[in-house]
């Protein structure tokens, strides 16, 4: 089971740079089923024995595609989305960093009422442990298992994985939805989907100072989650004002706290880490997991 | 990014939004010559700097005539001028503002951003201006009204006069804001900015609107696509390391803290500065060194943490997805042969190619505190900086 990606996923990859053709052969190395490229001008050719296509349809067509990885630079990254989208894929996972949030905010609008589901942009992308990998996470230190992790940030991501691994507690999914101010996929949409799939039993949540989306992600769990979910906020002590490393990692007009988020979850029955080295043991200890 | 009042202004005007006229005066002569072109009356003399609250920390002063406009420029250039987002340091004057005098009847506020919650844009006007929006809202938040504008269809009529006649402005007024917003809208839209903030948007006793001050912050992102935009840019006005650290592409920002921090990925580098609190200490940065971290990189980092001279020692958190931490550790090893590091340094490496990476410092025979998991990296670097204040 697991969410977004299993062991039938046909990937294909947008953006055939530096960056997509290593990341694709890891993700092939890991066992995804990578089924083609899109760069546009190259059609017909093959990289790494993926055939590559002009565009999304025509790969769709010929190879039978569900989910895309997207590589391409800021500047065309909202037309790779929107792409994604025109040829009616389940899903599709934006790597890129550094796209302009009007374009976002004009993608994510076009995006409504689609069948794709858009993951990031800005993320390190979706792992489901020993099935598929789409994106730049590096897979082996995750292990299957009953607990989803859901992330704004990538190497944090990371972190929490191999706390959780260490613990022998493996994961149903990881995925990072993004540190920009507007993603696809929010916090509420992933634990939906987590409190959805019988083979994840808790979640781990890590967000990190800016929005509200953590707000509203506990609004969320009071209200929709049987599952037991452990969190932990990056930027306890962030300056206001400044742009942590992410565009939309910054505490502006008073809002986006870290304090605010986490006293938010706790009232919702989150099991909140002080500590980011004790994001794995909180979960074992709020879900009874573990050795 | 941030501009300047007089830049911002321009911009405005450009747009068809109302705003008083003005010159910039780098020299008070400059100043007295602008406010003679002015027509000699009242003048308002301006600090331009990258912060607001300017005028409680003497930043603006009325000037009735040319040669009080000198006397009031040679008083503000040169000052370091100190207000509430300026941190205590403050920040020097280097050029003036001259701007006519308005005749003031009421001041309102006007601001344009996205609303990240409804991922629209959102139009925030409020009858108190001249006030900072953010008292206003914790205070009387009732006279606030916020319209959202959806990212597609744009801003409409409709929702103009919301505002309008929600700011309690007349019919003849109504339609001047129409050109005003109007014009405020295409520019945040055109030129991808993040905010556009009037404050005070002033209604002048004909029934005029002006922006009296004008703030615009602009999407870095997006800064490719306006080279005009990024040309604005003052580099006097930013943290020099900040600055050296955006020319190597490095995400930085200095705090006030004794332990350097050399860290992959924003969120793992702000876990790192919550780690170090968590134990006690202080971070002195926070430094994403990005996905693509090698060699050079990390010295060029090394380099950025070293030139703090508060920092007593510095930790490395690296978590290898991307980046490998054979070539961090080499990194490392050059920083600390060619800079001569000489506060202790703690060195955490994990994921990708961990293990080539300590085996490496181990056999190059620096003194490096390693550390196997984060909590132990915040417990080390901590134990560390403390003993070096003890010993100095």
């Amino acid at each position: 089971m697991a969410i977004l990606c299993d062991a039938d996923t046909r990937l294909l990859v947008q953006g055939m740079g530096r960056m997509g053709q290593f990341h694709a052969r890891l993700s092939v190395e890991y066992g995804t089923s990578v089924v083609a490229a899109v760069h546009p001008g190259k059609g017909g050719t093959e990289i790494d024995g993926i055939p590559i296509f002009n565009g999304v349809r025509e790969a769709v067509a010929a190879t039978g595609a569900n989910a895309s990885v997207i590589f391409v630079p800021p500047s065309g990254a909202a037309d790779a989305i929107l792409e994604a989208a025109d040829a009616e894929l389940d899903l599709a996972v934006c790597i890129t960093e550094g796209i302009p949030v009007l374009d976002m905010a004009r993608a994510k609008r076009a995006l409504e009422g689609s069948k794709t589901r858009l993951v990031g942009p800005n993320c390190p992308g979706v792992v489901t442990p020993e099935q598929c990998r789409i994106g730049i996470m590096p897979a082996q230190i995750t292990k299957p298992g009953p607990v989803g992790v859901v992330s704004r940030s990538g190497t944090l991501t990371y972190e929490a994985v191999d706390q959780l691994s260490r613990l022998g507690i493996g994961q149903s999914t990881c995925l990072g939805i993004g540190g920009d101010p507007v993603i696809g996929t929010s916090f509420v949409d992933a634990l939906a989907l987590f409190e959805d799939d019988p083979e994840t039993v808790a979640v781990v949540m890590i967000g990190e100072i800016g929005g509200s989306a953590e707000e509203e992600a506990a609004e969320f769990i009071q209200s929709n989650m049987s599952k037991p979910v452990a969190a932990f906020i990056a930027g306890q002590n962030a300056p206001p004002g400044k742009r942590m490393g992410h565009a939309g990692a910054i505490i502006a007009g008073g809002k986006g706290r870290a304090s605010d988020k986490i006293a938010a979850l706790e009232a919702a029955g989150v099991a909140v880490s002080a500590s980011p080295a004790e994001v794995g043991e909180t979960l074992a200890k709020h879900a009874g997991l573990g050795r | 990014m941030n501009v300047h009042e007089y830049q911002a202004k321009a911009l405005l005007a450009e747009y068809g939004v109302a705003v008083p006229e003005g010159e910039l005066a780098g020299t008070p002569a400059e100043a007295e010559a602008a406010a003679r072109r002015l027509g000699g009356a009242v003048v308002v003399v301006k600090a331009q700097i990258h912060a607001g609250g300017r005028g409680k920390g003497g930043g603006i002063k009325l000037a009735q005539s040319p040669a009080e406009a000198q006397q009031a420029a040679s008083e503000i250039l040169g000052m370091t001028l100190v207000t509430h987002q300026t941190g205590p340091e403050g920040k020097q004057v280097r050029k003036v503002y001259v701007e006519a005098g308005s005749d003031i009847a009421r001041e309102l506020y006007l601001a344009i951003t996205l609303d990240r919650a409804t991922e629209c844009f959102a139009i925030i006007a409020s009858t108190e201006g001249g006030m900072d929006i953010e008292a206003v809202a914790a205070k009387t938040p009732d006279r606030i009204r916020t319209v959202f504008v959806d990212p597609v269809a744009g801003l409409m009529p409709y929702q103009i006069r919301q505002i309008g006649f929600g700011l309690g402005l007349d019919d003849e007024q109504v339609v001047l804001l129409d050109a005003f917003l109007g014009g405020l809208f295409r520019l945040y839209v055109e030129k991808d900015c993040s905010l556009v903030e009037i404050n005070p948007l002033v209604v002048t006793a004909d029934g005029e609107l002006f922006a009296l001050d004008g703030k615009l912050q602009f999407d870095d992102n997006a800064l490719y696509r306006h080279p005009e935009i990024a040309a604005l840019r003052d580099p006097e006005e930013e943290d020099p390391r900040e600055r050296a650290a955006a020319e190597i592409d490095l995400a930085y920002v200095g705090l006030d803290g004794d332990i350097g921090c050399m860290v992959n990925g924003a969120g793992l580098a702000m876990a790192t500065l919550d780690m170090i609190q968590h134990c006690g200490g202080s971070p002195a940065n926070f430094l994403d060194a990005g996905g693509s971290a090698d060699k050079e990189k990390v010295k060029e980092a090394f380099a950025l943490i070293l030139g703090d001279e508060n920092v007593k020692a510095i930790l490395v958190n690296i978590f290898g997805g991307i980046v490998r931490c054979d070539m961090i550790a080499e990194g490392v090893i050059a920083a600390a042969s060619e800079l001569g590091i000489e506060v202790p340094l703690v060195v955490r490496l994990q994921g990708t190619k961990a293990a080539e990476g300590r085996k490496l410092l181990a056999e190059s025979g620096l003194d490096i505190t390693p550390a196997d998991t984060l909590g132990e990296a915040g417990e080390r670097a901590v134990a560390a900086a403390a003993a070096a204040t003890g010993a100095a």
